[in-house]
């Protein structure tokens, strides 16, 4: 069988075992915590009959192994549920189901992911080449200073010193990022300016560095060595000899860093009021709404377990050993 | 003339109203015209003007809220749904007064046990539909029965009987006498729905009698109203749209507000106040409310069952020390009495209770108390700060050889583990708009949240005969008692009443601001205009 197609399937097998597991961690964590909905929601105002009676609306008394089969029964027929703010009549008919608060969410936070990759990933590759070409020069030290700076920096610093400079002190862009769905295509991009530069900020130095360790790494092997001595420019040697050997690190570290910007942006989206599905998610661990909870587990758990898997695929198609092997 | 900038302060801060100013600057000789002029040089709007579309940052506002007025859990449904979209039967004005708002007027008789609620004709629905008895009847009820979860549930449970007497009259009989009952119809969580033609209400559909009609909602984000142009206040509302948005973090609603996103934002950070008031456009309105942080002590436990050792406790705290350090000043210190100033019939009872370790520690040896150590359980969820000032309680009490341990307990499941179990805790009141509101549900024998299970028999006799008064005067002595008794025998700490702090660009402008809920009672939207 070709190695890629094999491994595709081995992992993506993997990854539902992965996804079933972390649907009963993430089930177990949300019920081990002290109170449910109906006290989340009450707060102080909860007396014991209310309590009862909104649990009985919305099926908390029931056992909780019960509770998890009746989801992921559904789950597995495609039906991931109804959110707890409605279930049980609980808004009057006005049905809202998991997926109609997940969907817009995510493809907020995949618009923002997408904006700050389609930044982050060619400058950093860049950075890295160039930073290792021209390896301990003053251009080399410099990237690595301002890289290293701002991953060092917690995000919502950077965010707020982008507000303040950016949007404050001189009103380029947006300080609220709080797109709807009928926002327009260029008004989006432009409240997403900041947010987008603040994700790319932390992202880069990671990037970065691993592309600029591996090839370095790469310049340092005898083949390179004599493809200098006979001649082949800088440029071709990193680009046709140095870099289909670097591409497995790099692609791992990339892959890494775009889960990362889906998963875990709550603290980019609070700063800049962006409707993500981070925010959604902590709303929801707070309000106890396991449902939308565990779907957006799920869907942080699938990012994880697609991107790795492209990382590898990446790396097996870049590498003439692993794609044909003896 | 110090007087006269005073007064223009205090009118520029809502603490009065302008018509109020008028009063005081006339008082002071000067004339009309130029009292106007003062106004507008402080940004007193002269008379409210019509349109503009306005926007709001509100810290609060969650993915799960929904249109449902059983829940409403904070403002980021309140200003909208109820107080943008919606009508009560009567509204409790900036005095702290009830006026009618879709009541016309309501009478009690036999001992306020009966009340006939005449209802304002001609109002409709955002719909169309007329406004009857039958909505009052069908709104009041969906809040009552076994299976409610409403919040306004025990509130409404003294109603035993509503029918009504034609379309615009409705008799409500109570179990026990209420002068108070027009205020209980105010609450936020009793907005006047339409009711179905099985007699039930229907809330899911947004269709209220208010201000603004429903346009977009996206839960947790934005809300975004229009103006009802059949709105029965005349004049109002002054606003084209205004749209809601959940800004939690404070910095964000800051820069929010200072990149002219938006046009107001609540709960100003404290700690940049004034550097936020140093902007040219932007303004800020401070007032104390009715909502308090309080620290009770569950009077059938040791030690706080002696009467001695909770004095001793109330003589141990340097109030003044916390609201200056934990609050930065922005509240009004408490004197273990629950109902805030500018509650109807409210008194400051005396002794006011000052740090004074000495008498505590007399106090204890009079109780034959000695090493009193207690262990006072506290979380950030039952206020902001609330650690901080038990931590500096810590300190005030060590003069008067009180050893308090300090518990820092977590923020989740703060209210079902803690709360009304733990014998010493810290907790927020939102505050009720009348005395009789808040001692019956927090410090009434028996009440579901008598927090500090206190049963005090005169008290409790006391508080039913007060509340079927119907002579104010009597009314004022009894309560005046009755705040004398919480203060000097009750279980609760009363630290401060909290400031509700706001700022806005001053492209708006507003009458006197109300303390009875945050946010200009909630009604900021029907309030406001822009100058």
């Amino acid at each position: 069988m070709n190695p890629i197609v094999k491994t595709v399937l081995q992992r993506l097998g993997l990854g539902l075992v992965t996804l079933f597991v972390v649907s009963i961690v993430i089930f177990s964590a949300v019920t081990l915590l002290p109170g449910d909905f109906a006290t989340a929601i009450l707060g102080q105002s909860a007396t014991p009959e209310t309590v009862a009676a909104f649990q009985r609306q919305i099926g908390l008394d029931r056992p909780p192994v019960l509770r998890y089969l009746v989801w992921i029964g559904g789950v597995l027929r495609g039906d991931l549920g109804e959110s707890f703010s409605s279930a049980g009549g609980l808004g009057g008919g006005h049905v809202r189901t998991v997926v109609s608060l997940v969907v817009p969410r995510l493809k907020n936070t995949l618009f923002l992911a997408s904006f700050a990759a389609l930044i982050a990933v060619p400058l950093s590759l860049a950075l890295g080449m160039l930073a290792a070409l021209y390896r301990n020069s003053v251009f080399d030290r410099l990237v690595n200073l301002v890289t290293l700076t701002s991953i060092s920096v917690p995000e919502f610093f950077i965010a707020y010193i982008l507000m303040l400079f950016l949007a404050v002190r001189l009103p380029i862009f947006y300080s609220l990022a709080n797109v709807s769905a009928d926002t327009p295509l260029l008004e989006r991009i432009a409240r997403c300016a900041l947010p987008a530069m603040t994700l790319v900020l932390v992202i880069v130095a990671h990037m970065m560095r691993m592309t600029r360790a591996a090839i370095i790494n790469l310049l340092a092997s005898p083949y390179i060595e004599t493809a200098r001595l006979k001649g082949v420019t800088p440029g071709r040697i990193i680009f046709r000899h140095a870099l289909p050997n670097a591409w497995a690190p790099i692609a791992t570290v990339i892959a890494i860093n775009l889960a990362y910007l889906i998963v875990g942006v709550v603290v980019v989206e609070v700063v800049f009021v962006y409707p993500g599905i981070g925010q959604l998610m902590v709303d929801s661990v707070s309000a106890r709404d396991i449902p939308v909870v565990q779907a957006s587990a799920l869907v942080f758990a699938v990012t994880y377990v697609l991107l790795n898997l492209l990382a590898d695929i990446v790396s097996i198609v870049a590498n003439p050993r692993l794609l044909r092997p003896r | 003339m110090a007087e006269l900038e005073y007064w223009t302060e205090q009118v520029k801060k809502g603490r009065i109203s302008r018509r109020e100013f008028m009063g005081r600057a006339a008082a002071l000789g000067v004339t009309a015209a130029a009292a106007s002029t003062l106004l507008a040089q402080a940004g007193v709007a002269a008379e409210p003007k019509k349109g503009g579309d306005a926007k709001f940052g509100l810290a609060h506002g969650a993915t799960t809220d929904t249109l449902d007025p059983a829940a409403y859990p904070d403002t980021g449904t309140q200003v909208p749904f109820w107080g943008s979209m919606s009508n009560s039967l009567t509204e409790v004005d900036a005095k702290g007064n009830i006026t009618m708002d879709l009541a016309e007027s309501m009478e009690p008789s036999d001992g306020a046990k009966t009340w006939v609620c005449k209802l304002r004709k001609g109002v409709t629905f955002h719909n169309g539909k007329d406004f009857t008895a039958d909505d009052v009847i069908a709104s009041l009820r969906y809040h009552m029965g076994k299976d409610s979860k409403s919040a306004a549930k025990a509130v409404l449970e003294a109603i035993t009987d509503m029918k009504a007497d034609d379309k615009n009259t409705v008799i409500f009989k109570l179990s026990g006498g209420n002068a108070d009952f027009p205020y209980i119809v105010s609450d936020y969580h009793i907005p006047i729905l339409p009711a179905n033609s099985d007699g039930t209400a229907d809330w899911k559909s947004g269709v209220r009698t208010g201000p603004f009609v429903y346009d977009t909602y996206e839960p947790g984000v934005r809300a975004k109203l229009k103006r009802n142009v059949n709105y029965h206040k005349s004049g109002k509302p002054y606003f084209n749209t205004v749209e809601f948005l959940t800004i939690a973090d404070v910095t964000a609603r800051t820069n929010a507000l200072t990149t002219g996103e938006i046009h107001w934002m609540s709960r100003a950070d404290l700690k940049t106040l004034n550097l936020l008031g140093r902007n040219p456009d932007v303004a800020i309105t401070e007032l104390t409310g009715y909502g308090h942080y309080v620290f009770p002590m569950d009077v059938t436990q040791p030690p706080f069952d002696k009467v001695e050792v909770r004095q001793a406790l109330k003589w141990a705290i340097n109030r003044d020390d916390i609201n200056k350090k934990v609050f930065l000043g922005h509240g009004v210190t408490g004197n273990d009495s629950p109902i805030a100033p500018s509650v109807k019939f409210a008194r400051d009872p005396q002794p006011r209770y000052s740090y004074d370790p000495e008498r505590a520690k007399s106090l204890l040896q009079k109780a034959g108390v000695s090493n009193l150590k207690v262990n006072l359980s506290v979380a950030d969820t039952a206020f902001n700060g609330a650690v901080d000032a038990g931590v500096l309680y810590q300190e005030h009490a060590k003069a008067a050889g009180i050893d308090i341990n300090v518990v820092r307990e977590p923020n989740d499941g703060y209210w079902d583990n803690v709360w009304l179990k733990k014998p010493w805790c810290a907790d927020y009141w939102g505050g009720r708009p009348t005395a009789d509101w808040m001692f019956t549900v927090v410090y009434a024998k028996g009440a579901a949240w008598n927090e500090t299970k206190w049963a005090n028999p005169r008290f409790n006799d006391l508080l039913v005969i007060a509340r079927a008064e119907t002579d104010e005067k009597k009314r004022a002595e009894m309560y005046a008692e009755l705040q004398q008794l919480v203060h000097d025998d009750g279980g609760a700490l009363v630290l401060v009443f909290n400031n509700y702090v706001d700022a806005h660009s001053k492209k708006l402008a507003h009458g006197e601001i109300a303390p009875n809920w945050e946010v200009d009672g909630l009604r900021i939207a029907e309030r406001w205009w822009f100058v």
